[in-house]
């Protein structure tokens, strides 16, 4: 009986933590969505296409999905230089966009599962915290 | 079959009439150049504002902060320049010479900066003399308020009438539909100032109840170029719209610019913002571009140096990456044609003393015109 309560407690204390989760991932997309219209749309547009040969795009961007931290950095410090994005060299610069880590988590968390991009790792302040220059 | 065909080509060229500018407007790229672009100051990132000093030498802001002193080939940053607010599009824009600096030193700044009590930030007017390489006498002339913490839309040029006024322009940080129709709050404005900071008596508004005194038009979105006629003495500026509907405007005192009221242009994710494009009591642009160029920048020519150009209009192209040159009857644009072809993101143009054109390019530096022999 004691192990069936500590089974059923355990049980509910992770879906507890999972909707937890769930709502903050959920609660740090739609803040990352306003970050996102301030700070990104006039480069990289509405739906993440960017611009040919000047910026690159977000939307199923094979270096965004893939360099997680690299991306974070980019934010973070600025990206300058040519960069390969779904084949394609890119070679321009963004600078630095003054944004707290925690709103460099939101619009991470933002342009990660919007327009057909998809991941279930939050990214955290913490881990854009971690991050340095190169 | 071929009348619906008929129909449609009618409503077609029905569409195009009606949206059509008053002369014919099309970017034309000529087919061979006529100036080469010497890159002078090289690895900039971006120059937002630039002046020369009386001995040739420059002045270069840099977005991030720094004031670059670029003379005889070397870059000194100055020390003593007052703290930004970098975030987004805020940071170091504008910088330019009182008319009188040689007789009193003033120069003036225009930047994003957190001063006050909210979080955030706001455009900030200040003068300072330059001694050495370290700015002295910092004033703040103007501070815009509230601070917030969105990044878009601090404006701002800088530049003074043959009056001796002082203009700057102040974006809508952000709030269309709050600042720029509202005289008691700032941002989507034009201002006009005396030159030590005070309010002239005779701007427009001063007698308003609430409305800050500084506001010399309002309605105005975010504009990046400004200055005055070389001729007339009237101060022009152009202003980013959202998705289409750049402007050029003629500022004339009390005026309302129409955003976001009036537009020629839509929102980024392509909704309407507005379907008017005019108003009763509101001004039209002399000029607008759809789809949107990103201008930056504004010079006339009035040199010699390009003798087929003299009295064109040069602006900027952030987005297109190019430099524009339009020809003008009066303040009417009759011919439009794109130079620099992908040059990089041309933040800033100015005729120098020497009469050569000098271009700002993004991540790359300053580039001068120099006419092919």
């Amino acid at each position: 009986m004691k192990a069936v309560l500590v089974v059923f407690a355990i049980v509910v204390t992770g879906i507890f933590l999972g909707l937890q989760q769930d709502r903050s991932f959920q609660e740090s997309k739609e803040r990352g969505a306003v970050i996102y219209q301030d700070f990104c749309v006039t480069c990289h547009l509405p739906t993440g296409e960017g611009v040919p040969e000047v910026y690159p795009p977000l939307a199923n961007s094979d270096y965004l999905l893939t360099n997680k931290t690299a991306s974070i950095r980019g934010i973070k410090f600025g990206q300058r230089g040519p960069m390969v994005v779904n084949g394609k060299t890119y070679d321009n610069t963004m600078m630095p966009l003054g944004l707290e880590d925690e709103e460099i988590a939101d619009v991470m968390n933002f342009i990660l599962t919007s327009w057909g991009n998809a991941t279930d790792t939050l990214v955290t302040a913490e881990e854009v915290a971690a991050v340095g220059p190169r | 079959m071929k009348k619906s065909i008929l129909i449609g080509c009618f409503f077609v060229v029905m569409t195009f009439v009606s949206c059509a500018q008053k002369s014919d407007n099309t970017l034309k790229t000529p087919e061979e150049t006529t100036i080469s672009a010497e890159l002078i100051v090289n690895d900039l990132q971006i120059p937002w504002g630039m002046v020369f000093l009386p001995d040739g030498s420059m002045l270069i802001t840099e977005k991030s902060g720094e004031i670059i002193h670029f003379k005889d080939g070397e870059k000194i940053n100055l020390s003593n320049v007052p703290a930004v607010y970098n975030r987004g599009q805020g940071g170091l824009l504008d910088i330019e010479l009182h008319p009188n600096y040689e007789e009193n030193g003033w120069i003036y700044l225009s930047y994003s900066s957190e001063e006050g009590t909210d979080k955030g930030g706001h455009t900030a007017i200040s003068r300072a003399k330059l001694d050495g390489n370290t700015l002295t006498n910092l004033e703040v002339l103007y501070k815009a308020g509230p601070n917030t913490t969105k990044g878009q839309h601090f404006g701002s040029r800088l530049e003074f009438d043959d009056d001796g006024f002082l203009y700057f322009s102040i974006g809508e940080r952000g709030e269309r539909d709050v600042n720029p129709q509202d005289k008691t709050r700032d941002g989507g404005k034009i201002y006009r100032i005396n030159d030590d900071g005070s309010i002239p008596q005779d701007n427009p508004f001063v007698n308003e109840t609430g409305a800050k005194g500084a506001i010399y038009t309002y309605g105005n979105r975010n504009p990046q170029g400004m200055l005055k006629h070389p001729e007339t003495g009237a101060i022009w500026i152009h202003e980013h719209g959202p998705r289409g509907g750049d402007e050029i405007n003629i500022i004339k005192k009390g005026a309302n610019y129409g955003w976001p009221v009036i537009t020629y242009g839509i929102n980024y994710s392509g909704t309407p913002i507005t379907d008017k494009t005019e108003m009763e009591g509101m001004e039209q642009p002399i000029h607008y571009w759809v789809p949107s160029i990103a201008p930056s920048g504004m010079t006339f020519i009035t040199s010699d140096v390009y003798p087929d150009w003299k009295g064109d209009l040069l602006v900027g192209s952030l987005s297109f990456q190019y430099l524009e040159r339009l020809e003008l009857e009066g303040e009417k644009v009759t011919y439009r044609e794109k130079l620099l072809e992908n040059i990089g993101r041309v933040r800033n143009v100015r005729q120098g003393p020497d009469g050569y054109i000098y271009v700002a390019v993004e991540g790359k530096g300053i580039y001068k015109l120099v006419p092919k022999a």
